[in-house]
């Protein structure tokens, strides 16, 4: 019996390939193998005989077979890592080609500023870009002879010979959004109005078209203190910084009253710009209360109503906070300047997941 | 507008340091735009005493002076004909900078002898163009010391050398501060010193005037209210004095006659424009009308203009003479033989000056301020003033005054509300400094009524006193304040849905890899032309260039132009896309918001799996289709060929809704890409995002999931069809087999061109069909399974006119 076990296990360790390993099989344990045939000639002893060489036979059989099915296991494995091994590829070559697309500054921009003042309780607000000049003008207090009518550079639109209208012009800012904005909701009333506006002017600094954000707020008590924290907070948001200053300066524009110029602290250190520390003031905005006659306007009594407005560059928030240099560009699609300065479709802008990575 | 510090003292007594007057300018609304102080690049300079000076050895027209400087003696070598001992110089010293030379002096050899440092010639210190010689200070005039500041000498003996000049933007409300007079009030309002008083003391006229005005009646009310003047005998009209003509220098006026600069100086000095006529060319009297048109006027600008009927002019009896406010003519100009003049003080409306300004594109300083609003009290008070300087630089004897009209009453009050300030600005400022304030700046009180002065016509209402009160306590001051949200807890959506869709399809599309573009929203003629647009109605009236003429009709042409411009920069593979308006007709409100994907050259580079292909309509599909589904379109909106000019007629369709169109896609028309200069192949869409239409709200709840345990049975059918079989006949004859049953249907595979042709027969196609079952209540047996392809079979060869391909 000791023979026998020697025997094929000493056979199974030789074996290289699954066929002699079933040869082997057959061999001991098949039907007319030599352990079986040994199994069958229990029969023939007497039961104390049977119960012992029974014994040690079961216990060889299942050694053997043990023996075979790991060597099976491991001659399986060793065929599988040879063929891996052939199975070799360059996994230095590219993958298969995805475009990487891209959103526009100008977009993206949008998309913080409307985050920012969403949290602070501003809806969106829109209106038409070819405006009559009742609410490009009139309505905002700024009277056909006025002289701030012709500072804006107004792009009009033809009129056709016979009709006596004023001519329609493009938006020269997003303020007529405040007068359709108060018409269609009343008072109280917090938007901000996103868009594109007009002005006839091109030059290193100036395109025909830019972007502006309008910001409007009405209620029964707003101050020009109220506009200055709700701007603090705003750049605060925007240019991701813990602290901003803003100086407020008296300025003038004719639908606000009083008017302010707002700057920002900020240095240019090494010619980059850098919001909240350093000497240097920089413009950002226009602000004030609204005047009463564009309250009027949009049918709100500013004897009960106040409230503030203002209008900043969208464009210009994009140069000053992603180091944009040049205007122009904007409206060029260069396809360089969209990757360069282009942001990736999921980077949505959100006050709880942060504006820019 | 520019003033000196010297000027604005004039008016103004103060001892406010510039910084301090640049600050409260610029807090006030004055904003400073610059403050040239021309002693700032003078600082570092002494005085100093020539002790000596030699010849320079190797050197003829050098000397080798011994300069006692505040450091003891140095050696400076120089070259000037004037350096000699005993003068008074202006040293520089190594490490100075000389900004008349732009040079930073360092110690020096000049032909072997050492120098520490240089002494200055005006023009090397860009007090002057003089470079004959270094200067010398007289010996005996003030502070002219060895060791003291060249600045402190010039303060004490040439003031204007070193007196700053502030240059200030003035916003459009605020003609009063276009005079230096103006601006010091404001100053004064502000606490930096005392306005002084302006003395106005009438000049008796010697003879009545032998002009006569009048004002046409139809212009006293809309034109000129008041016109005056008085005749000047006897004026000598040489160089004005030079205190007069440094003044005028230094705010970068020309002098050129006395009179003139007269007039000059009282429009910058009190905002007060005059105009002087040569008597000796005028003929007869002087009247303000209404120009009958035609008339050829020749102005002191030396354009010759024409005149529109109805433009407010002076005439006499040779005609026109002055255009009323805004510029005098040249045939009555004064120049150096004038002796007798006509001094003109007039008040004209605003509105009539800018039209006729506007109208004839003149810009002057007289035009600037009366179209801005003089103060019309000013006129006669301003006319006694400029009499007195004419007769006190020119001499002459003044005549009475002429003159027609009046004064316009301007009176006007406002309630002051120092609650409603406060309330509004934000800032505690107590009702006796807003009266303070109020009454520094000339208005008058009467118990809490405000009556402006008549020199501030921008003060319209009450919201106005708010205004001054609160830009003279300084927004600067002004403290931040929250605002709470109207609504407490987390707060509402605020997009509409369109504002929500916009975002998505903007942000959809580029993840599928296409660029954004802001592209301009007008374009040219031709573009617009070309994509449907370019009629009159939305044609600019005043383009900023041929290619900016007409708003666009489609966000495609500004797309293919900038695949055009990408191209010639040598990029010729591109994915851009724009999100933005597009332009129907030229009312307000005929705008749409289109998104609008453009792909040209090959879907990929080249790589080893063959990617490298060229772009075709079923990637412009799939990528519509992507963006549709992001936005909530319907899945099965019909496919038509109702196409646009610019498209390719048989490899473009468009989605609709019935007539609702939602998006067309496709290849752009070649003859279209050749007039937008684009190389091919180009496939596009464009989606009108508000036509989509918004599922009805209907909760968050989704309808529960009805999914079958059933085993899904799949069988394909190929059909031969005529090749201009559209897929989608087949595919819905499919679906309408059973509807119960087949869950759907997909085309796999299609067999087209020569060989199919060979194979199938002249004009046709193979088209192939999976057919997907799916049992409900128990699974299919096989006779069921035969029965459903049987009619599925049927279905589509009638609705296609084909048969199973055997």
């Amino acid at each position: 019996m000791q023979d026998l076990r020697e025997k094929y296990l000493k056979a199974v360790a030789g074996v290289s390939d699954e066929a002699a390993l079933e040869e082997i099989r057959l061999a001991a344990l098949g039907k007319k193998g030599e352990i079986s045939l040994k199994m069958r000639e229990l029969g023939k002893m007497t039961p104390e005989e049977r119960q012992t060489t029974g014994k040690a036979l079961n216990v060889l059989k299942d050694e053997i077979d043990a023996a075979l099915r790991a060597k099976k296991a491991a001659l399986a494995d060793a065929a599988l890592d040879a063929r891996l091994a052939e199975e070799w590829l360059d996994v230095t070559l590219p993958g298969r080609p995805r475009r990487q697309g891209t959103i526009h500054p100008v977009s993206q921009v949008m998309d913080e500023v409307t985050a920012i003042f969403a949290d602070m309780g501003f809806a969106v607000a829109e209106g038409p870009q070819i405006e009559d000049d009742w609410h490009n003008f009139d309505a905002l207090n700024i009277a056909p002879e006025h002289p701030a009518r012709q500072e804006h550079d107004t792009f009009f639109m033809n009129r056709a010979e016979g009709d006596n209208r004023p001519p329609h012009v493009l938006r020269t800012h997003t303020s007529p959004v405040q007068i359709r904005a108060m018409l269609d909701q009343g008072a109280p009333i917090r938007v901000i109005a996103p868009g594109r506006v007009y002005r006839m002017d091109m030059d290193q600094t100036h395109t025909p078209m830019f972007h502006q954000v309008e910001g409007m707020a009405i209620g029964r008590d707003i101050s020009m203190a109220n506009l200055k924290w709700v701007l603090e907070e705003f750049c605060k948001a925007f240019f991701e910084v813990d602290g901003v200053e803003l100086r407020f300066r008296a300025s003038h524009f004719p639908f606000t009253e009083p008017s302010a110029e707002v700057d920002i602290r900020c240095s240019w250190k090494g010619g980059s710009l850098k919001i909240g520390e350093g000497d240097d003031w920089m413009e950002i905005l226009g602000s004030g209360m609204m005047h009463p006659k564009v309250l009027e306007a949009g049918g709100i009594d500013p004897n009960e109503w106040q409230g503030f407005a203002f209008g900043m560059g969208i464009d210009r928030l994009a140069m000053l906070k992603y180091g944009i240099p040049d205007l122009r560009a904007f409206f060029e699609s260069d396809l360089r300047w969209l990757k360069h300065y282009g942001f990736n479709a999921l980077d949505l802008p959100t006050v709880f997941g942060g504006l820019s990575r | 507008m520019k003033f000196t510090l010297s000027w604005l003292k004039d008016h103004l007594d103060t001892t406010a340091s510039v910084d301090e007057i640049a600050y409260a300018l610029t807090d006030l609304g004055l904003e400073v735009e610059e403050v040239i102080d021309p002693a700032a690049k003078l600082a570092a300079f002494t005085l100093a005493r020539v002790t000596a000076a030699q010849q320079h050895p190797d050197a003829d027209r050098l000397r080798v002076c011994t300069v006692l400087t505040d450091e003891g003696e140095k050696q400076i070598v120089c070259g000037a004909p004037n350096a000699r001992e005993g003068i008074t110089v202006v040293l520089c010293k190594p490490g100075d900078y000389v900004p008349g030379i732009d040079v930073t002096l360092s110690v020096g050899k000049i032909r072997g002898v050492e120098s520490h440092g240089m002494m200055a010639s005006e023009r090397e210190l860009e007090l002057s163009d003089e470079h004959n010689g270094i200067i010398e200070l007289p010996a005996d005039s003030v502070g002219a010391e060895v060791g003291q500041k060249f600045t402190d000498w010039l303060a004490a003996n040439r003031p204007e050398a070193v007196d700053p000049v502030f240059d200030i933007a003035i916003t459009p409300n605020r003609p009063d501060a276009l005079g230096v007079r103006g601006i010091a009030r404001d100053l004064a309002a502000r606490g930096l010193g005392m306005l002084k008083p302006l003395e106005v003391e009438p000049v008796p006229g010697g003879f009545p005037s032998p002009v006569s005005v009048s004002i046409d009646p139809a212009l006293k009310e809309t034109g000129c209210p008041l016109f005056a003047g008085r005749v000047i005998r006897g004026v000598t009209n040489g160089p004005s004095p030079e205190w007069l003509q440094k003044r005028l220098r230094a705010i970068g006026l020309r002098p050129i006659s006395a009179l003139v600069d007269i007039t000059n100086y009282f429009t910058y000095d009190l905002n007060r424009p005059l105009h002087v006529f040569d008597m000796a060319k005028v003929a007869g009297d002087l009247r303000i009308q209404p120009a009958k048109g035609g008339e050829e006027f020749l102005a002191l600008d030396e354009k010759t203009y024409t005149m529109r009927a109805g433009d407010m002019v002076i005439c006499d009896d040779n005609g026109v003479e002055s255009l009323a406010g805004i510029m005098g003519g040249e045939a009555s100009g004064a120049d150096e033989t004038t002796t007798d003049v006509f001094l003109e003080s007039a008040y004209w409306t605003p509105i009539t000056i800018a039209a006729t300004g506007r109208a004839l594109k003149i810009n002057s300083d007289a035009r600037y301020r009366f179209e801005r609003g003089i103060d019309p009290e000013f006129t006669l008070p301003g006319l006694e003033l400029a009499t007195q300087m004419v007769l006190d630089l020119c001499g002459g004897e003044a005549s009475e005054i002429a003159m027609d009209g009046a004064v316009p009453d301007t009176t006007r009050a406002y309630r002051l509300d120092p609650a409603r300030v406060i309330s509004l600005v934000g800032m505690d400022i107590p009702e006796a400094t807003q009266r303070e304030t109020l009454t520094a700046l000339g208005f008058t009180l009467n118990g809490d009524m405000a009556t402006p002065p008549s020199w501030r016509p921008d003060v319209l209402g009450a919201a106005d006193l708010v205004e001054e009160v609160a830009r003279i306590a300084s927004l600067t001051k002004l403290q931040g304040t929250p605002m709470a949200r109207e609504t407490s807890g987390v707060p509402d959506p605020i997009l509409t849905p369109m504002q929500v869709r916009t975002r998505m399809a903007r942000r959809m599309i580029a993840s599928l890899g296409y660029n954004e573009c802001v592209t301009y929203s007008f374009i040219d003629a031709a573009s617009a032309t070309l994509f449907g647009g370019g009629a009159d109605a939305t044609k600019l009236d005043n383009p900023i260039s041929s290619e900016m003429t007409h708003m666009r009709p489609d966000l495609l042409p500004g797309l293919l132009q900038a695949a055009a411009r990408n191209q010639a920069r040598g990029f010729s593979d591109l994915a851009l896309f724009e999100v933005g308006p597009a332009f129907s007709g030229g009312e307000p409100g005929e705008q749409v918001v289109q998104a609008a994907g453009l792909l040209v050259g090959q879907a990929g580079p080249r790589d080893p799996w063959g990617s490298r292909r060229p772009v075709d309509l079923y990637d412009a599909k799939a990528d519509l289709e992507a963006a549709l589904s992001a936005i909530g379109a319907p899945a099965r909106a019909q496919i038509n060929r109702k196409l646009d000019a610019w498209w390719h007629p048989g490899r473009a369709g468009t989605l609709a809704l019935g007539p609702n169109v939602l998006a067309s896609f496709g290849e752009v028309h070649p003859k279209t890409l050749r007039e937008m200069g684009v190389k091919g192949p180009a496939v596009a869409f464009t989606i009108w995002l508000e036509n989509v239409p918004f599922p009805k709200k209907k909760g968050a709840t989704r309808p529960a999931l009805s999914s079958s345990d059933l085993q899904a049975v799949e069988r394909d059918f190929a059909f031969v069809v005529d090749a201009k079989v559209e897929a989608i006949t087949a595919v819905n004859a499919a679906l309408g087999a059973d509807k119960k049953l087949i869950d759907s249907v997909q085309v796999f595979d299609q067999f087209t061109g020569a060989k199919a042709e060979e194979q199938m027969g002249a004009g046709k196609k193979s088209i192939a069909l999976s057919v997907r079952l799916q049992p409900s209540d128990k699974t299919l047996t096989d006779a069921e399974i035969e029965a459903v392809s049987a009619k599925i079979i049927d279905k589509v060869a009638k609705a296609t006119g084909g048969s199973l391909r055997g």
